[in-house]
């Protein structure tokens, strides 16, 4: 078993009937496994509602997953006294290298002829390389966790006091996507970046840089993914190790499409792709011998029956921004 | 909104090949040479950059990172990679199936498609060859394991033509669909591997159950002295990329697909059977990424495991864009990009550096590569303007 599944295990559902054990690992799944998501998709959609596809998130999850770690180690190691504040500063830092990430992204995509999917891509190796080679040295040193919540400590369950343990990311998710919700249809720069997506004509008439300001919301949205990734290896499974981030960032493009380019849609979507992640260990746990693997494939699964049924040659995704040349 | 219209890259191909040249006919000689050497000129000097600069950013990192002397190390990354014929063997066999799955993002780049499903095929045509090894036993290698490559060829194939006819029929982006059904071939492959096929007595790493020591692709025999071992993957990978070449640039059909990626419009004026291009073209391109999976599982390991799904289909995408997109160019940049991988042992152990120094490198190369596009056509003293002299 590899590092990353041995620390994902779900807690022992003794005392539960088996209907209960998977609902209560789903209810986890929704809590826990979604905050990734939950923050590399709200970056990619900030950067698709300006126009633009970032399909480097992958890359800079895990270099945020890295740096936080690293970070939160070295300052708790330095200090006892600010082991508290440790993580948090992991995940800033874990922001910061996602801004890096996503400014190269934007200086690179905005020259002419240079291809935005292929950048990614590029973008996706250089990030997990990058992440290896620095990570060696945090594979066996132990990062101090970030808080959560323990709400389900009524119960005499462990299955569903680690359902409810809500961490603080998660906190943190709950509070931004709404707030992005609000600032993209209400605030003088959501109404930019919206324009830029929509019609770059106009946003340059009005005599704004679509460049510029896709190059900012690439940056913000790598901001979000590098702290998406920091949950990662400060939380769940909260260990650093190869292989880490097992595609959530390019699962974020699908995502987004899935939540039709809107934050509000993108929480209950991470909801449901953290729910579906947890499916398969949940029926394996109940019991079901065979066939848990394939859960795996749901969400895309999902999201590819959903374009089927919406898209026709005529008209692309309702939601879908104007500019955004993968619709 | 047409399904295939508005690929910046590629619409150009169709454009210049209408375009006369008629300044080359009447031009004087001297200008008629600088006009006929500049896209060489031009390549040279974009390519050579492009390596320089690497180099430079990836000394830098070097330097700064790790404390090491760039130029040793770059000296020992030519001794990893084609310095000796031990490592020349190792390099090659990296190269081949990264010239299939290149092949995977190549031909549909001629329609004006961005296919990055290229894992999801390779996955599947690996799987598929498994499953024809079982099948078929281990007593006529020579059916069986042209049957693996042809019926992992067209699981891959099917795999990418399903996208190729959602785009053509749903207008579904080809870039997303392939993205999915990656992970879907991704679920498949790993319930097949612990579950389906699994080998009882593969316990820490879940595999297939072998194919069998005489179903392997082997080395290629009775080779001169001089020559590194090579196995027959490499000489399929080659031969497919030149079929493909032909295939793509001196054929009707080549030209009817470049028709389409051009200006779809044109096309259907033309009459041309639009589905029909766009399926057969993703269908052979799934088939080169299966043949890849097909040859990974029989040259490497003999059996499908995790180790299949290692980033080779990504790396081709990177391949076909740096070869920009022509499946002649693939080759070489196959074998530079196999060469580095192969050379990352060799670094690791030399210098104790992580693995992963190697892939630090790869990614700049990568990077440098695609932003060296912007100065396509940019570098003015090689421009010839109209009306000039």
């Amino acid at each position: 078993m590899n590092p990353v599944d041995a620390a994902n295990g779900l807690a022992p559902a003794v005392g539960l009937s088996p209907v209960a054990a998977v609902f209560f690992a789903l209810v986890g799944g929704a809590i826990s496994l979604s905050t990734p998501y939950l923050f590399v998709s709200l970056g990619e959609c900030l950067t698709e509602r300006s126009g633009r596809v970032n399909l480097g998130l992958e890359g800079t999850m895990i270099l945020g997953a890295v740096s936080s770690y690293a970070v939160a180690y070295r300052v708790a190691t330095a200090s006892v006294a600010l082991t508290w504040l440790a993580p948090w500063l992991g995940v800033f830092v874990a922001g910061l290298v996602g801004v890096a990430m996503g400014w190269l992204h934007a200086y690179l995509c905005g020259k002419e002829r240079v291809n935005h999917i292929a950048v990614g891509i590029a973008l996706m190796v250089f990030g997990v390389g990058l992440a290896i080679y620095f990570g060696k040295p945090y594979i066996q040193p132990k990062a101090p966790h970030l808080p959560a919540l323990a709400l389900g400590d009524w119960s005499s369950h462990e299955a569903i006091r680690s359902a409810f343990k809500i961490n603080a990311l998660f906190i943190v998710g709950l509070i931004v996507a709404p707030l992005l919700a609000w600032a993209l249809t209400n605030t003088r720069w959501g109404m930019i970046l919206r324009m830029a997506g929509e019609s770059s004509d106009a946003a340059r008439a009005l005599g704004y840089s679509v460049n510029r300001v896709r190059m900012l919301a690439t940056c913000a949205g790598g901001f979000l993914a590098g702290i998406g990734g920091s949950f990662l290896s400060l939380y769940n499974p909260g260990i650093w190790a190869e292989g880490l981030s097992r595609g959530q960032g390019l699962m974020a493009v699908a995502l987004v499409i899935f939540a039709r380019w809107n934050p509000l849609y993108c929480l209950l979507a991470s909801l449901m792709f953290g729910a579906a992640e947890a499916l398969g260990p949940a029926l394996q746990n109940a019991g079901l011998s065979r066939g848990y693997q394939l859960y795996a494939a749901v969400p895309a699964a999902v999201t590819l029956i959903i374009m089927i049924a919406t898209c026709t040659t005529k008209r692309s995704l309702a939601g879908a921004p104007a500019e955004l040349s993968v619709n | 909104m047409d399904s295939i219209e508005g690929s910046p890259v590629l619409s150009q191909t169709a454009a210049g090949l209408l375009k006369t040249s008629p300044e080359q006919r009447r031009g004087s000689r001297t200008r008629s040479v600088r006009v006929a050497l500049a896209p060489l000129a031009e390549s040279v000097i974009i390519q050579g950059g492009v390596a320089l600069l690497s180099l430079i950013i990836f000394g830098i990192f070097l330097v700064v990172a790790a404390g090491q002397n760039p130029l040793s190390v770059y000296a020992d990354m030519w001794k990893g990679s084609y310095g000796t014929r031990f490592s020349q063997s190792a390099s090659l066999a990296k190269a081949a199936p990264l010239m299939l799955t290149a092949l995977c993002t190549a031909l549909p780049a001629r329609l004006g498609m961005i296919v990055i499903g290229n894992e999801g095929a390779l996955l599947l045509g690996g799987l598929m060859g498994v499953a024809v090894a079982r099948i078929l036993g281990p007593g006529m290698p020579w059916v069986t394991i042209p049957a693996m490559l042809l019926f992992g060829g067209i699981a891959g194939g099917v795999w990418i033509a399903i996208a190729g006819g959602l785009r053509q029929f749903r207008g579904v982006n080809e870039t997303i669909s392939t993205l999915l059904l990656y992970y879907v071939a991704l679920a498949i492959f790993n319930f097949t591997v612990e579950d389906l096929m699994r080998d009882p007595t593969s316990l820490n790493k879940p595999s297939t159950i072998p194919i069998g020591e005489a179903n392997m692709i082997g080395a290629i025999p009775h080779l001169p002295s001089w020559c590194p071992e090579m196995h027959w993957g490499l000489v399929i990978g080659i031969v497919v990329c030149a079929a493909m070449y032909v295939l793509m640039d001196h054929t009707t059909f080549g030209f009817a697909a470049r028709i389409v990626g051009g200006n779809v419009k044109a096309a259907r004026l033309q009459g041309l059977p639009i589905t029909m291009i766009v399926l057969t073209t993703c269908m052979l391109a799934g088939a080169a990424a299966g043949m890849a999976g097909v040859i990974e599982m029989a040259v490497a390991e003999g059996k499908a495991n995790a180790s299949l799904n290692a980033g080779l289909g990504f790396a081709g995408i990177l391949v076909a864009f740096v070869a920009r997109q022509n499946p002649l160019a693939i080759v070489p940049v196959a074998l530079l990009f196999g060469g580095i991988t192969a050379s990352g042992g060799l670094v690791q152990r030399h210098y104790d550096l992580p693995d992963a120094t190697v892939k630090v490198f790869t990614g700049i190369l990568f990077l440098v590569v695609l932003a060296s596009e912007m100065f396509v056509g940019r570098i003015k003293w090689l421009q010839y303007k109209e009306g000039e002299g």
